[in-house]
């Protein structure tokens, strides 16, 4: 099972990068253990400077905006 | 005030688009873009070039006389809202294709182990082309630290990135013409600089919260970049568009609404004894303090602004109490206050608000 973290203080697109991957394990079938890290300490620790990011199994894929469809498709693909 | 700038994209967000431009159908994805964009800003123009007319003619076939208040305040909205909205477009996506260069991980690299002094002036700089949200901030604050770059310059970065915001310069350009726009693109840079110098100056270091100078004293990870292609450089653009004027163009209209209503119906000078040149000396400081406290976004401020001006306002006064609406706000304070102890903060907002005070008088006093 995938860890995916969402780094994000709590704004607008952190709330959507996380319904947008919810959907897409949904829809994929796929099974996630899904998260929302809102600590700044724990958003610097990754050394993300904008959020939202997006962290799966302890690596940073992703900083910066909400991730694209076929981003988070492929992030899911993934073994 | 950044909350405009909340859905702003990095280029590590943009480099995930590369594979958009294949979706187009048939050859060079460049040339697709461009034969696209070229008719667009040929388009633009044309429009641009008709809106006195268009308003004009509206204001006429209504049967209305522009010598009406009715008819004055609906001409200055039927102009300016459209006009605003089309210099928003294009130059915010131009904005959008230019901060593709400029991901937050290039800036911090390119300032890392900067002095003050010349890193003050670079990471104003920086600030104005560097994709910035207030919700990113606290991110932003720790890793340009974490990276060696003196408080100071962080500070610099911090000021300028949200008050010179392309919005801003936008609707100066569009509302007041491009000598106002420079004026405040200028003088914004000077207060970055000058507030960074000042607080890297006063060695304020230990007035950062425990757990970020902890966390300074180690090491971070560092996230990924990388370089892009022309296509994926004008899809960013398209999307800052999308994400920029999606976002503003109701206050945008709200604004010009207010400001027409002002325009039509407020009598001529009627600023001048509280806001204009001969106001007393604490006019500049009142607008300050008006100002701080407010929370809205250079979208809606500005067209009111112009309003004011035309009505008698003095450009210092007016200008300093637009810079302390979109500098310090209080939301941004209580973000600011996770990473900072009170002090710091007292002082970041002390420093700033004292460059806006004057650049108030000096415009005052030199126009």
């Amino acid at each position: 099972m995938k860890e995916i973290k969402v780094l994000g203080s709590g704004c607008a697109n952190c709330k959507r990068t996380l319904k947008l991957i919810e959907d897409a394990a949904k829809a994929k079938g796929v099974e996630v253990r899904l998260e929302k890290v809102e600590d700044f300490k724990a958003i610097a620790g990754y050394g993300v400077m904008s959020t939202p990011g997006v962290v799966i199994d302890g690596k940073v894929v992703h900083a910066g905006g909400v991730p694209e469809r076929e981003k988070i498709e492929q992030w899911l693909n993934a073994a | 005030m950044t909350t405009i700038n909340v859905a702003k994209e990095t280029g590590v967000r943009l480099n995930d688009m590369s594979h958009r431009a294949e979706y187009l159908p048939g050859g060079n994805p460049t040339w697709r873009w461009l034969s696209v964009l070229v008719p667009a800003a040929v388009l633009w123009a044309f429009v641009y070039s008709r809106l006195p007319a268009f308003a004009e003619s509206v204001v006429g076939l209504l049967g209305l006389s522009r010598d009406t208040h009715l008819g004055e305040a609906l001409h200055f909205f039927l102009y300016d809202t459209p006009k605003v909205l089309l210099l928003l477009g294009g130059i915010v996506f131009v904005i959008g294709v230019i901060q593709t260069f400029f991901s937050p991980e290039r800036t911090r690299a390119l300032l890392s182990g900067r002095r003050l002094g010349a890193g003050n002036v670079m990471a104003a700089g920086l600030g104005v082309v560097t994709p910035f949200c207030s919700c990113s901030a606290v991110p932003l604050f720790i890793g340009l630290l974490s990276a060696g770059v003196p408080l100071g310059v962080t500070f610099s970065f911090l000021i300028s990135a949200p008050m010179v915001n392309e919005v801003a310069l936008v609707l100066l350009f569009g509302l007041f013409g491009w000598k106002v726009a420079a004026l405040y693109l200028g003088l914004g840079l000077l207060v970055a600089v000058v507030a960074g110098f000042a607080i890297g100056q006063l060695r304020m270091e230990r007035h950062l919260e425990d757990w970020v100078r902890a966390i300074l004293a180690g090491e971070t990870a560092q996230a990924v970049g990388g370089t892009m292609s022309w296509p994926e450089r004008f899809s960013a653009g398209a999307h800052h568009v999308w994400a920029i004027v999606g976002k503003v163009w109701p206050y945008v209209i709200v604004g010009i609404a207010l400001g027409a209503l002002i325009h039509g119906y407020v009598p001529e000078d009627f600023m001048a004894s509280i806001m204009g040149k001969d106001a007393p000396w604490w006019s500049v400081p009142a607008a300050v303090a008006i100002g701080v406290p407010m929370y809205t976004n250079a979208a809606g401020i500005i067209p009111i602004v112009q309003a004011l001006l035309g009505k008698g306002a003095a450009l210092g006064t007016v200008l300093a109490f637009m810079m302390s609406v979109i500098a310090l706000s209080a939301p941004e304070m209580i973000i600011l206050r996770k990473v900072l102890k009170p002090r710091l903060i007292a002082v970041f907002a002390g420093v700033v608000a004292a460059g806006i005070l004057l650049v108030g008088y000096v415009f005052n006093l030199v126009l």
